[in-house]
C-alpha cells in the first residue's frame, strides 16, 4: 500500500486539467484511489455473476467473453427503466456548474472528479451507441466506443463517488451524479466487478442479518458490553429484548454502532434513553442492519438486504419501527423501502406511546427516524436533561448527505443538540444543511487500502471543521451517520487533529436525567465530567 | 477543433445560403421549404424526446432535498425546496425554471493558503438568465410579423424593450444583452481551463449558431435594412399556409432565417433539450412525501431473499444457547 503523505504535502492540489483531450487520456490506477477487488466465495454467497477473486491491479480482470454485450444490453434495459437515467444522460448543456462542488474534486485536482466529467464517461458511451449524433460523428459529437480501457476508467471513477448529491444541489436541471454511478455500478456487478469492501458485507448482511457479520450470540455480547459499562457508569441495569414477540416497536440501527467506538456509544445512548422512557420495544438479530451496502451494488441486491426490515416487523408483530442514526440507511429508508418491499398494511401509523404524536409525515412506510422521535420528547418536555455534563465539548455538526439530501432532516439533530449541549457552533454555511460535504468515505468507500482517496475527500468537511476549531475552539463533531462516526475520526485525525466525533445520541445519554442514577462521574467515554475532574 | 468545427460548420452555413440565394436563386427553398421543413423536425423532434423520456418509468421516489422536511408540526418546514405537496413543487419548479433557482446557488470553491474558501460566482447565472429571457423577448416580439394586426400585448414588450428610446429604428436592449450573454457563455467555455475541458463542439455550435442568428438580425435591423413588407408578406404567408416569395427582401433576411431554421432543426437532436428535460427531472419534481404516500414502482419485481426461516436453521442452537426465542426448536 502505498503511504499516505502528510496533510500539508496531501492539500498541494493541482486543478490544471491536461493538456490532452480527456478522452485520449487513459486512466492510470494510483495508489491509496481505490479500493481491493471483490473476494469470488462473497460473489457466490450473493449469486452474484462472474464470482472469482479478482484485482483491479492485474492486467487481466477474468472478465466474462461476452462483457461488453452484457453492459450494453444492461444499459438499453436500464435507459428504458429509469427517467433519471435517460434524462440526465441527454439534458446536461455541460454548464460546469457542479465541476467545483464535487469533495473528491476539490480535495484532488483529477479533472474526471468534475461531476460532469464524470458523468461524461458514461455519457459519451450512451452517444455512441443511443444517439444519432453519436452514431454519425463519433468522436466530435462527444462519443466513444465501449472499450476495456473504457470500462477501466469507469471502475475507477464510479468508485471515487460517494454518491452524496452535492452536485445535483447545484445543477440547474437537478442532475444528479449519483443516478449515473449507481448505474455504472449496477453494470460492473454484472460482470463481477465488486469491491470487496462492499461485496463482503454485502454477503454478510445477506446470511447473517448484517454488514459486520454478527451472529446472533454475537450482537447480545456485544450489547451485554455496553450495558455493563452503562451500569458502571450511572448504577442503572438495562435490560433490553432481542427477537421479542409482541413487542410495540422495532428498533433497527446500523450495526457499526453494535462494534467500534465511538459509535458504541451512541448505541448505549439508544439503550439509556429507551430504558429511561420505559418504551415497549425490540432488537433484532436478524434485521439487525439499519445500513444498506447494497446500495452500492445493484437495486436488486438493495431490495435484498432491505427486505429483512418489514419482514422481521411483521414477523414479531410490532406497530411501528423507529431507525437510528445513519446517513445511507436512511436515503434507502425514506426514497426506496416503501417502494420495494411495501405497502407494510401489517403496521400502524407511527404513534409515540410517551407523547402520543402521530408521526403522519411516515404514514405510509410506518419508520421514524430517532432523531424526530427524541426532539419531539424533548419538545414536549418528557426527559430530563442537563446539558452542563456536557460542558467539556464545544460542539459542530456535520450534516450527513442523505439524511440533508435525500430527507431534508436538518433541523430536529440540532434542536436535540442544542438542548442537550450549552456550546454549540455552525460551520459556514457553504458546508451545512443541503450543502454540506460527504465525509469523503460514503457508498462503502470506507476501506483502509483507499486512505489517498479518503483523505482527499474528506478535505472540505476537515477544512470546515478547523474553521470553527480554530474560531471557537470546537472539539467535538457531531453527526447522525455511523459511517460518518468510524471515517470522520479518521478524517479528524489526518486534517484537524484534537476534534473527536459524537453521535447525537451520545450526546443526549451525557446529559439525560435517569430516575435513580447515581451521581454520575464520568460521561459514556470513561471521562470525567465537567467538575468531577480530579475527583478520582 | 471542438471549437473550430462547430465555427466553421456555422460559417459554411451562412456561405450556403449566400450562395444559394444570391447565386442560384433557391429563393423557394431557402424562404419556404427549409424553414417548412425545420418547423416539422422541430415539432416532431421535440416530442418524440420528450415521449421517449416519458416512457421510461420513475422507478423510484429521488427529489433532491435542500431545505427543512415535513416533520413534526413545530418545526417549519422550507415548502418550497423541500415540498411536501403539488403547490410546493410548482413553486419549486417555476423558480427553477424562470429565475434558474439551483445555479443561483453557484459558488466559486478555491484553495487559499491551505483552505478551502467559497466565494461569489453569480456570473454564469446572470449570463444564462439574460442570455435566455432575452431570446425569450426576442422571440416574442418576433410574433408580430405573424400577425396582421399586432397584438397589444407584443407592443407593450416592444416599447418595454425600446425604452430607452434611442436610435432609428428605436433600439432594442434585448439585442445588446443577448450578444453580450452569448459572447460572455462563448468565452468562458474558452478562458476557464475545467470549463473548457469538458466542453463538448456540441457546446459551441449552439453559441456559435445563434451568434449569428442575432449578429444577421442586428444587421438587418440597424444597419442594411431589408424590405420589412416584404418579410412581413413573407411571413404571413408562411403561417397562414399560402407561401410566397416576395422580391427584393434582400439575402441577409435568407441567412437569418436559414441560421434560425438549422437552430430549429437541431434542437431536438441536442443539448437544448435541457428545456423540456428540465420539467421531468426527478430530483426536482417530487415532493419529498415518500414516506407518507408509496411510491409504485411498476417494475418492481419479486428478489430471491434470505428468509428469517433460513436464518434460524443456520443459528438455531446458537440462538437458543442466548436465551432467544426461536420458532421451531
Amino acid at each position: 500500500m502505498a503511504k499516505l503523505e502528510k496533510p500539508e504535502e496531501l492539500i498541494k492540489i493541482d486543478y490544471t486539467p491536461h493538456k490532452k483531450d480527456w478522452m485520449d487520456t487513459p486512466v492510470e490506477f494510483k495508489e491509496g484511489m481505490y479500493c481491493w477487488g471483490a473476494k469470488g466465495k462473497d460473489l457466490k454467497i450473493l449469486d452474484f455473476p462472474n464470482a472469482r477473486d479478482w484485482s483491479p491491479k492485474e492486467e487481466d480482470w477474468k472478465l466474462p467473453e461476452n462483457w461488453k454485450d452484457t453492459i450494453l444490453e444492461a444499459m438499453a434495459d436500464r435507459l428504458s427503466k429509469y427517467r433519471s437515467f435517460r434524462l440526465f444522460m441527454d439534458i446536461c448543456v455541460r454548464c460546469g456548474a457542479c465541476a467545483d462542488k464535487c469533495h473528491f474534486f476539490i480535495g484532488g485536482g483529477d479533472p474526471k472528479n468534475m461531476p460532469v466529467l464524470r458523468a461524461e464517461l458514461m455519457r459519451s458511451v450512451y452517444r455512441k451507441y443511443h444517439t444519432t449524433g453519436g452514431k454519425i460523428f463519433g468522436k466530435t459529437a462527444g462519443a466513444r466506443e465501449l472499450t476495456l480501457d473504457v470500462l477501466k476508467e469507469w471502475w475507477y471513477y464510479f468508485y471515487q463517488c460517494t454518491e452524496c448529491r452535492r452536485c445535483s444541489v447545484f445543477c440547474p436541471y437537478g442532475i444528479d451524479t449519483a443516478e449515473i454511478t449507481m448505474m455504472g455500478r449496477e453494470f460492473m456487478n454484472l460482470l463481477g466487478l465488486n469491491t470487496g469492501w462492499i461485496s463482503g458485507p454485502v454477503a454478510n448482511c445477506y446470511m447473517k442479518g448484517n454488514h459486520l457479520g454478527l451472529e446472533p450470540h454475537a450482537i447480545m455480547n456485544s450489547i451485554e458490553g455496553m450495558i455493563d459499562d452503562i451500569e458502571t457508569i450511572t448504577g442503572i441495569r438495562i435490560n433490553p429484548s432481542f427477537n421479542r414477540k409482541g413487542a410495540e416497536i422495532l428498533f433497527v440501527t446500523p450495526s457499526g454502532d453494535l462494534f467500534a467506538d465511538p459509535g458504541t456509544f451512541t448505541c448505549m445512548g439508544y439503550l439509556m434513553l429507551f430504558h429511561e422512557l420505559g418504551i415497549d420495544y425490540t432488537w433484532s438479530t436478524y434485521a439487525s442492519e439499519g445500513g444498506n451496502f447494497g446500495f452500492f451494488t445493484s437495486n436488486e441486491t438493495a431490495k435484498r438486504l432491505n427486505s429483512k426490515i418489514y419482514a422481521e416487523a411483521k414477523r414479531l408483530g410490532v406497530k411501528w419501527i423507529i431507525g437510528g442514526e445513519c446517513g445511507h440507511m436512511w436515503r434507502v429508508l425514506s426514497q426506496y423501502m416503501d417502494t420495494w418491499n411495501g405497502p407494510a398494511d401489517f403496521l400502524e401509523v407511527p404513534k409515540s406511546p410517551i407523547t402520543g404524536t402521530v408521526f403522519d409525515n411516515a404514514k405510509s412506510m410506518k419508520m421514524v427516524h430517532v432523531a424526530e422521535f427524541t426532539a419531539d420528547l424533548i419538545k414536549h418536555g418528557k426527559i430530563k436533561l442537563n446539558p452542563g455534563r456536557n460542558d467539556n465539548l464545544k460542539v459542530t455538526y456535520h450534516d450527513s448527505c442523505n439524511t440533508a439530501r435525500g430527507m431534508g432532516l436538518l433541523e430536529e439533530p440540532r434542536y436535540i443538540i442544542n438542548n442537550v449541549c450549552n456550546h454549540f457552533y455552525e460551520m459556514p454555511d457553504n458546508t451545512i444543511r443541503e450543502q454540506t460535504f460527504c465525509c469523503g468515505s460514503g457508498t462503502g468507500l470506507n476501506a483502509s487500502e483507499n486512505m489517498d482517496l479518503r483523505m482527499r475527500g474528506g478535505l472540505p468537511r476537515a477544512n470546515a471543521v478547523k474553521h470553527v476549531r480554530d474560531q471557537h475552539g470546537v472539539n467535538m463533531l457531531a453527526n447522525i451517520c455511523a459511517i460518518d462516526r468510524a471515517t470522520l475520526s479518521a478524517s479528524m485525525d489526518y486534517w484537524v487533529p484534537g476534534v473527536k466525533v459524537t453521535g447525537v445520541h451520545e450526546l443526549v445519554a451525557n446529559a439525560l436525567i435517569m430516575k435513580g442514577e447515581k451521581d454520575r462521574e464520568t460521561d459514556l467515554r470513561g471521562e470525567p465530567l465537567p467538575g468531577k475532574e480530579g475527583k478520582e | 477543433m471542438k471549437i473550430l468545427f462547430p465555427f466553421f460548420a456555422v460559417i459554411a452555413l451562412v456561405l450556403l445560403v449566400f450562395a444559394g440565394v444570391n447565386m442560384a436563386g433557391m429563393y423557394f427553398l431557402f424562404g419556404i421549404v427549409i424553414p417548412y421543413a425545420a418547423l416539422v423536425v422541430f415539432l416532431i423532434g421535440v416530442l418524440y424526446r420528450v415521449m421517449k423520456w416519458g416512457s421510461s418509468p420513475v422507478p423510484f421516489h429521488i427529489p433532491t432535498t435542500c431545505g427543512q422536511q415535513k416533520s413534526l408540526p413545530w418545526i417549519k418546514q422550507n415548502k418550497i425546496e423541500n415540498p411536501s405537496g403539488s403547490l410546493g413543487v410548482i413553486v419549486r419548479m417555476a423558480l427553477e425554471v424562470l429565475v434558474f433557482r439551483s445555479l443561483f446557488r453557484n459558488l466559486k470553491t478555491e484553495l487559499k493558503d491551505g483552505k478551502v474558501v467559497y466565494g461569489l460566482e453569480k456570473w454564469l447565472w446572470m449570463a444564462g438568465l439574460a442570455f435566455h429571457w432575452s431570446f425569450l423577448i426576442i422571440l416574442v416580439r418576433h410574433l408580430r410579423f405573424f400577425a396582421e394586426n399586432v397584438p397589444p400585448v407584443i407592443k407593450l414588450i416592444e416599447s418595454l424593450d425600446s425604452f430607452l428610446q434611442v436610435g432609428v429604428p428605436l433600439f432594442y436592449i434585448t439585442d445588446a444583452v443577448i450578444l453580450v450573454a452569448v459572447t460572455y457563455l462563448f468565452f468562458r467555455r474558452v478562458y476557464i481551463p475545467q470549463i473548457k475541458y469538458i466542453s463538448l463542439a456540441a457546446d459551441h455550435f449552439p453559441l456559435f449558431l445563434i451568434l449569428g442568428i442575432a449578429i444577421s438580425g442586428v444587421l438587418m435591423r440597424y444597419f442594411f435594412k431589408v424590405h420589412i413588407v416584404g418579410v412581413k408578406q413573407l411571413a404571413m404567408g408562411l403561417v397562414s399556409f399560402k407561401p410566397s416569395i416576395p422580391e427584393g427582401i434582400g439575402v441577409l433576411f435568407y441567412i437569418h432565417m436559414f441560421l434560425i431554421s438549422v437552430l430549429f432543426a437541431y434542437f431536438p437532436f441536442s443539448k437544448l433539450m435541457h428545456m423540456g428535460g428540465v420539467f421531468m427531472s426527478p430530483t426536482r419534481n417530487l415532493a419529498n412525501n415518500s414516506r407518507e404516500v408509496r411510491h409504485i414502482n411498476p417494475w418492481n419485481y419479486p428478489v430471491h431473499v434470505h428468509t428469517y426461516e433460513e436464518y434460524e436453521n443456520d443459528f438455531r442452537d446458537k440462538m437458543k444457547k442466548a436465551g432467544l426465542p426461536v420458532e421451531k426448536e
